[in-house]
């Protein structure tokens, strides 16, 4: 961005600017720390300049928000043209009680939903399996059946509202389910927006909730590929997140290295099966973590965009722009909430919805301030999504494009995290590629030195959280929480015994049966999954066929 | 030479959360424990299993799914069905103040809720073993 006279006379001014200032300053004053580091433990500068950015080309690398590499955004106009979607994950007990929640949430300006699902629903059971005892309704709804679907949505108009599910393995079950309960309200398939997570490479590194091996779950993914681009083509088939690799201790540099790698494969599978690149990864969306170092965060936000857009181009051949877009959900920091003083946590969140903003979110969770403690209760949920409220129209910072950029800091930054995250895909690859990287263990591994060395900055106060290991008070009165009866689980289970009666169920066992045919053969799988759904055979009964034919994965345990 | 506390390390459940228990697994080891870690998705009778044939003294579960008031008090009766009364177990996550008091009636002798430092952890194995 300058030429080397300019450089020249800046890099004088600076060492000018070290003897006559910095020096004689930090001597009378020296600084707070010997090292200053980011939340992911990159050290900082004293100051940035022209020099840090030497021969950064503006019109390349930079650019302008909706054109390649998408740097500052994938919109020309980004919030000036429409806010980024808030949306609440939100999900507990009995279909009837979050479909109640749901209603309440678009009461309060709540622009699109966002499924959280039970354990047992994640993993395949039906909430009258043994395994599932205890977790029915708990950290989401239990949905067992399209029966609970239909309740799940009752009163709300699909071809209005977006919904994302927070669904992997049995992610052709649940879109099936949703793609039944929409055409019996009169919208068509290819009507209804939305996403699926649908990203079972991070299951398997960080956030636990796979079935089946690697090779079917690809399978799986680029069935569902496949028939959406088809059939539901304004559906987003897979979230490819790196939310929960971040949760599991990861830095911000691996955040995106990991995430994206996990997409490479994503795309290399699906080009395998046949598939048209320009077709089908303009339906890809990703997902990342707000935490609260909010330059590293920004800058984090600006290098994924720039270099999935280059692996599209480069490394993919892509030609259709869309293809190249990296668009992305962003969820606040979980585990950077703490169950001291929560009420803290609300400026916590109010310091991550900056961060994604400004970074360029398409939609955003903002997190309520008592979840390290329980499940929200209404009035936090509104505190959170009051906060994006609160950014998008009080503070100005939605007002322009990319208003960051151009920083010496935040441009220096977004260089360095996408060479971090750039070499950690060249090991990948080195490795033979994520499956295999997994397999040894490397990921994991990774993550958990980062953790790791996370935590003993904040036992040895080299980090400090307020309210944790500094300004620390007794509390008697902790905030009310959220609980979910264990009746849900009886109620549930009666449910489902119920509906299991008053069905046909020799069209079950038929549909059961030309699942397992399909399942064992090479053909796409979603067309046998929605006849199966659309008799009401169970979660647990398609995915017990899938789990017989593609056996389960066991994990590599790496301390 | 003393030998090492050996202590198992379980996650009941379904639920996949593992980093704390990944980090108290190091903290444990850097604190010189031998630490056998069973991995996600655990049956009570499956983590029960593994104290027994780990011949551990202290078992440490991690739970942060809100099932801890089922999943738990099943792992202590089983303890007691075969006879192991006198393993220490502690458990830690995301666990509201109000159930504590009744995990403890269940038997389970220290409850770590988030934020709680890895050397508190240690200092209370090392302070708090019920078999030498």
């Amino acid at each position: 961005m300058f030429d080397s006279n300019e450089l020249n006379k800046i890099k004088k001014e600076r060492q000018d600017w070290e003897q006559k200032k910095l020096n004689p300053t930090l001597e009378r004053l020296p600084g707070r720390k010997d090292n200053f580091v980011t939340g992911s433990s990159d050290l900082v500068d004293t100051i940035y300049s022209p020099e840090n950015l030497g021969d950064l080309d503006y019109a390349e690398q930079v650019g302008f928000p909706g054109q390649y590499p998408f740097t500052r955004g994938v919109q020309p106009t980004m919030y000036r043209g429409r806010l980024w979607t808030m949306r609440q994950y939100a999900g507990f007990g009995t279909a009837e009680e979050s479909n109640r929640r749901y209603k309440y949430l678009l009461e309060q300006g709540q622009t699109g939903l966002s499924v959280a699902f039970d354990l047992a629903t994640q993993i395949g059971y039906d909430s009258d399996f043994e395994m599932s005892y205890g977790e029915v309704g708990k950290v989401g709804v239990a949905i067992d059946s399209l029966a609970d679907i239909e309740t799940l949505f009752k009163g709300i108009p699909l071809d209005k509202v977006s919904t994302s599910m927070t669904i992997n393995s049995p992610a052709a079950v649940l879109l099936a389910m949703y793609i039944v309960v929409a055409e019996k309200q009169g919208v068509p398939a290819s009507k209804i927006t939305g996403t699926i997570q649908n990203d079972i490479l991070k299951e398997y590194v960080a956030r636990g909730t796979y079935i089946f091996p690697p090779k079917p779950s690809m399978r799986l993914i680029t069935d569902i590929f496949a028939y959406c681009s088809k059939h539901v083509p304004r559906w987003n088939t897979i979230s490819i997140s790196g939310y929960h690799i971040r949760e599991a201790g990861s830095t911000a540099a691996q955040e995106i290295g990991f995430t994206l790698a996990n997409g490479i494969a994503y795309v290399q599978s699906a080009i395998d099966a046949g598939l048209d690149v320009d077709s089908f990864a303009t339906r890809l969306s990703f997902f990342f973590n707000a935490y609260n170092d909010l330059l590293e965060e920004v800058a984090k936000f600006r290098a994924a965009r720039r270099l999935w857009a280059t692996i599209m181009k480069d490394r993919f051949g892509a030609k259709n722009e869309k293809a190249k877009m990296l668009r992305f959900h962003t969820q606040t920091g979980g585990s950077t909430l703490t169950a001291q003083q929560p009420m803290n946590n609300i400026a916590r969140v109010t310091i991550q919805t900056l961060a994604a903003v400004l970074g360029g979110t398409q939609s955003l969770h903002t997190n309520s301030y008592d979840e390290a403690l329980a499940l929200p209760t209404e009035e936090s949920v509104r505190v959170a999504l009051r906060t994006q409220q609160i950014v998008a129209h009080e503070s100005g910072v939605a007002d322009t494009v990319d208003p960051l950029a151009g920083s010496y800091y935040i441009e220096a930054k977004t260089n360095q995290i996408e060479k971090q995250a750039l070499d950690y895909i060249k090991k990948i690859d080195r490795l033979g590629g994520v499956v295999s990287a997994i397999e040894k263990g490397y990921i994991q591994k990774e993550i958990q030195t980062s953790s790791y060395r996370y935590l003993s900055d904040i036992e040895k106060e080299e980090r400090i959280v307020v309210g944790v290991n500094k300004f620390e008070i007794e509390e008697a009165n902790k905030p009310d929480l959220l609980k979910v009866d264990f009746l849900v689980q009886e109620e549930q289970i009666k449910k489902l015994q119920a509906m299991k009666q008053g069905r046909d169920n020799e069209s079950v066992q038929k549909s059961l049966f030309e699942l397992r045919k399909v399942a064992e053969s090479k053909n796409n799988i979603m067309p046998a999954i929605l006849d199966a759904v659309k008799v009401y055979a169970t979660l647990g009964e398609i995915c017990g066929v899938l789990r017989e034919v593609f056996g389960e994965y066991k994990e590599t345990i790496v301390l | 030479m003393i030998p090492k506390i050996r202590v198992v390390l379980a996650k009941p459940g379904l639920d996949g959360h593992d980093r704390g228990a990944k980090v108290i697994a190091q903290a444990l080891r850097d604190a010189g424990m031998e630490v056998i870690y069973t991995g996600i998705r655990q049956t009570p009778q499956a983590i029960v299993n593994a104290v027994l044939q780990e011949d551990a003294s202290v078992l440490g579960l991690s739970i942060l799914s809100g099932a801890h008031n089922h999943l738990l008090p099943k792992v202590m009766e089983l303890l007691k069905a075969n006879q192991m009364d006198d393993v220490l177990v502690v458990a830690g996550g995301v666990i509201p103040d109000e159930d504590i008091p009744g995990l403890k009636e269940a038997g389970i002798k220290e409850i770590f809720t988030p934020g709680t430092s890895m050397q508190k952890v240690v200092d209370y194995i090392n302070n708090n073993l019920l078999r030498k």
